[in-house]
């Protein structure tokens, strides 16, 4: 047992939750440092309750330590209060598990969740004492490799990294060790174990690349610098989800953390190609998980964490085919053990109604319906197959069934969107309302009402998506959409049903100007961060002028980056990336977007994206004749 | 049946609050698969209570928690499968079963005994050997207590039922009732106050050594060492047996 820690029982004792910083939770690996030839250090960078909620980390984590000659640590961004300490005292970022300075660890591998984390990217590497610019990095200092889903387009970090993971990580981190190992013992330095790990499928070294741009700020070329690195970087997947890794021991937090359950990823992709969506673009093909095995480890992840609850994880669970017998099985194990489930993307129907009142209080919980815009044309636009005949037909049956509080998720700001469709949004509430009304009689109505929420996020356009072209709407044009929302929804007949939520328009200016940046940006995140900004996906944190005043420091403008239309022949930032879907797929679906068409799912009808070329998965199985 | 856990917490875990050491048992009574019962309703929970809170940076020989059980094997069994269950820094001590009219472990705390040292470099200056002489010799110690709702004068005398200086150690043994709860800190604090100094922040390592009970009758010699000889303590561990009743309840089926 490691009894050290790295900070002193005053510091301990005057932060907020000392447990983050302590490791020793259950399940966390601890091994003989002697016998370990490399040490990683894996980083969510925000934190620890957040961090620790993460899949994907747990993930590559156990699979790390599954091999003898490694051992993987945990680290999170130290929240304000400890940051403000060890910047004063000095004192190095350390690893959970053995508490040692993160600066002597061989890899520091941090995972790119979203755009609003990138400055606490750079608190991590100041913290622990590493260079921020890869450039500056010498001998001594770990191999910073990213990952997660902002690699795909991950030119506005180019500069604080070593190496860029692009695609999943299950399959290619065993021969980066070992080639590490080799150059390591053959000491032939950093620069050459980097120039070789550039020629491992996947990994994509920044260094090695040059960009250049028209005089009106697009990109002009963007090439490798030596011979032998390869121009385009095709993702890494894995197309066995089965007979892969999968934590059976997941570490369980002394503190509560945001996901505080055993997580069964059943599968991985999305068959629906809403055209807003990055996730249903990056992780095609649709893979699932065999059924028997998904059992297994529930009960196993269950006994090894001692969790009371568990929850089903994917893009889209209700289009998982062997959905209804996994969940059964679910609930005649978990009331015996007195394990609750979760069961969050359902879409709602008859039988995730019927699940759903057996899993859960009818009176407590709510609906929850995306159709993520107000018309059927605009819905059409972004490809979202949910009709409003079929959200009112799910209503009137969970109506039926006891539910009165409603959920509705809509977006603002989507390419084509007119004030009719934003008056959609406040007329499909006010439809669900009175679909209560009709369908439950006076005299059965809980406390007489219905609660309906609709929330409404702003569209930003990511980048792999058929909307990677179009233009972001500015602040103020943002905030009119909010209030027109807002006006719509209070001329309804029933209004008083319906409460509205929107978020910040400024922090989603910004994240699309860091989805679809470039290279440049790495003086505007490093600039601003020097003038003390982190935890900017915090709004208590985040501090919009200092962004806006530093982006304009360093000549550049929002609007080149979120309100401009690109042509589709601009070379984007992003276009070496070979992600799966080719360019060709995406101007397919941008055009028809336009022409409001629909397309099919991939059980439906294949469009052709080019993820068949991975040879598995969905794009191989028979067609289903889907009945609505 | 009802069980007593009786359990160590050291090392860094230390730092983990109590309401989190509440969630770990949750979690380790079910990795340790022990039959443990559950409230009714719709969200039913294990039925489970914890003796006095220990406050967070403290490390303890002798905590406790009560559990309803359906069923176990042996006591040594359920204490080997939480021990495995655990992880370094809580241990379990001693399972032992209750007697139905015992009260649950919460209920009926009368007193701590605690070990109490001065970290390095946070020694007071003053001979604490003479100061406790005229500490104890006091009629009354009168403090006062920052509450919620402001402050509140309390004796503290009435609630040291032992404190005496060893091996540059405290042990203390102190109320610690729900109405007349006492830290060790307010003692130290006390006995420096009365030569003047104040002490450091964060100058104490205190370890709960014991929780104990106050029963009406006692065998005889069970409490010849307290200063209060009115006080009748066992410590919590001593209420059960390890022995499983051979007649269970004959009215349950």
């Amino acid at each position: 047992m490691y009894d050290k820690l790295a900070l002193s029982d005053d510091i301990l004792m005057k932060v907020e939750k000392p447990e983050r910083y302590i490791g020793h939770e259950v399940n966390s690996v601890v091994k003989d440092k002697s016998k370990i030839a490399v040490r990683f250090a894996m980083c969510f960078p925000d934190v620890y309750e957040i961090g620790m909620s993460h899949l994907g980390i747990q993930i590559l984590y156990d699979m790390f330590n599954a091999q003898e000659d490694v051992w993987c640590e945990r680290v999170y961004s130290p929240w304000i209060d400890l940051d403000k300490i060890m910047r004063e005292q000095n004192i190095p970022l350390f690893a959970l598990e053995s508490q040692d300075p993160i600066k002597d660890f061989d890899f520091l591998g941090i995972t790119i969740q979203y755009e609003m984390c990138y400055t606490n990217i750079l608190q991590i590497l100041d913290l622990a004492q590493i260079p921020i610019n890869s450039a500056d990095r010498g001998e001594e200092y770990p191999i910073v490799i990213g990952g997660g889903p902002c690699t795909y387009n991950p030119e506005p970090l180019a500069d604080f990294f070593d190496i860029f993971y692009i695609g999943e990580g299950e399959t290619r981190y065993r021969e980066l060790l070992d080639l590490y190992k080799e150059c390591k013992a053959s000491g032939v330095g950093r620069i050459e174990f980097l120039r070789r790990a550039a020629k491992i499928p996947g990994m994509y070294v920044p260094r090695f690349y040059k960009v250049t741009y028209h005089t009106d700020g697009t990109i002009e070329s963007f090439l490798p610098t030596e011979e032998g690195i390869p121009s385009t970087i095709t993702k890494e997947i894995v197309m066995d989800v089965t007979d892969t890794y999968y934590p059976m021991k997941p570490v369980v937090p002394f503190i509560k953390v945001t996901q505080d359950r055993v997580v069964l990823e059943i599968q991985r992709g999305c068959i629906r190609g809403c055209r807003f969506c990055q996730a249903g673009q990056l992780y095609r093909p649709v893979r699932e998980r065999d059924v028997e095995t998904l059992k297994r480890w529930a009960m196993e992840m269950l006994k090894n964490t001692g969790h009371e609850e568990i929850s089903l994880s994917s893009l889209s669970s209700s289009d998982y085919s062997k959905l209804p017998e996994l969940i059964d099985f679910l609930i005649e194990e978990c009331s015996k053990k007195h394990i609750n489930i979760s069961l969050p993307s359902l879409r709602i129907d008859a039988f995730s109604l019927d699940v759903m009142s057996k899993v859960q209080d009818v009176k407590k919980s709510s609906l929850t319906f995306a159709p993520e815009a107000g018309s059927q044309r605009l819905r059409n636009v972004i490809n979202k197959g949910l009709t409003e005949e079929v959200i009112l037909k799910g209503a009137t049956l969970a109506f039926e069934g006891g539910w009165t509080r409603v959920k509705l998720y809509f977006m603002l700001g989507l390419p084509t969107e007119t004030e009719e469709d934003i008056r959609g949004i406040a007329e499909l509430c006010n439809k669900i309302a009175a679909t209560f009304f009709e369908t439950v009689p006076k005299e059965k109505r809980v406390n007489g009402k219905i609660q309906i929420v609709a929330s409404t996020s702003f569209f930003v356009p990511k980048p792999f998506t058929p909307f990677q072209w179009a233009p972001q709407c500015t602040k103020d044009e943002f905030i009119e959409k909010a209030y027109q929302t807002r006006k719509a929804i209070s001329e309804q007949l029933n209004q008083k049903s319906i409460k509205y939520n929107w978020h910040e328009a400024d922090a989603s200016v910004l994240e699309g100007v860091l989805a679809r940046g470039d290279r440049r940006l790495c003086e505007v995140i490093r600039r601003v961060y020097e003038k003390g900004c982190f935890y900017d996906a915090w709004s208590e944190y985040y501090d919009n002028e200092k962004w806006m005043e530093t982006i304009e420091e360093c000549g550049l403008s929002t609007d080149f980056y979120t309100h401009r239309e690109r042509s589709t022949d601009e070379i984007l930032p992003w276009d070496f990336i070979d992600c799966g879907v080719t360019k060709e797929f995406l101007k397919r679906e941008w055009e028809k977007a336009k022409r409001e068409e629909i397309s099919e799912n991939c059980k439906l009808k294949c469009q052709g994206c080019g993820a068949a070329r991975f040879g598995g998965g969905i794009c191989f199985e028979p067609r289903t004749i889907e009945i609505e | 049946m009802k069980l007593r856990i009786k359990f160590r917490k050291y090392g860094p875990i230390r730092f983990i609050g109590h309401l989190d050491v509440m969630r770990f048992f949750q979690k380790a009574i079910r990795r340790a698969q022990i039959d443990i019962a559950y409230t009714g309703g719709y969200s039913p929970h294990q039925i489970m209570t914890f003796a006095a809170p220990l406050g967070v940076g403290m490390t303890s020989n002798g905590e406790y928690m009560d559990i309803e059980v359906h069923s176990i094997t042996s006591c040594a069994d359920v204490k080997e499968k939480l021990n495995q269950a655990s992880v370094p820094g809580i241990e379990i001590v001693s399972v032992k079963i209750l007697p139905e009219n015992a009260g649950n472990a919460m209920a009926s705390v009368a007193a701590a005994s605690y070990t109490v040292r001065f970290r390095e470099g946070r020694e007071p200056k003053c001979d604490i050997a003479s100061e406790l002489k005229n500490f104890l010799s006091r009629e009354s110690i009168r403090v006062t207590k920052e509450t919620k709702k402001g402050c509140r004068e309390l004796d503290l005398k009435e609630g040291i039922y032992q404190l005496f200086w060893e091996d540059n150690a405290f042990y203390m043994l102190l109320c610690a009732s729900s109405a007349g709860n006492i830290k060790p800190v307010q003692v130290v604090d006390a006995l420096l106050a009365q030569s003047g100094e104040t002490l450091q922040e964060n100058a104490l390592l205190i370890t709960r050594e014991d929780v104990f009970t106050s029963i009406v009758q006692t065998e005889a010699g069970a409490t010849d060492t307290l200063v209060n000889k009115s006080l009748h303590l066992v410590s919590l561990d001593e209420i059960g047996s390890e022995k499983i009743p051979s007649t269970e309840n004959p009215y349950e089926s």
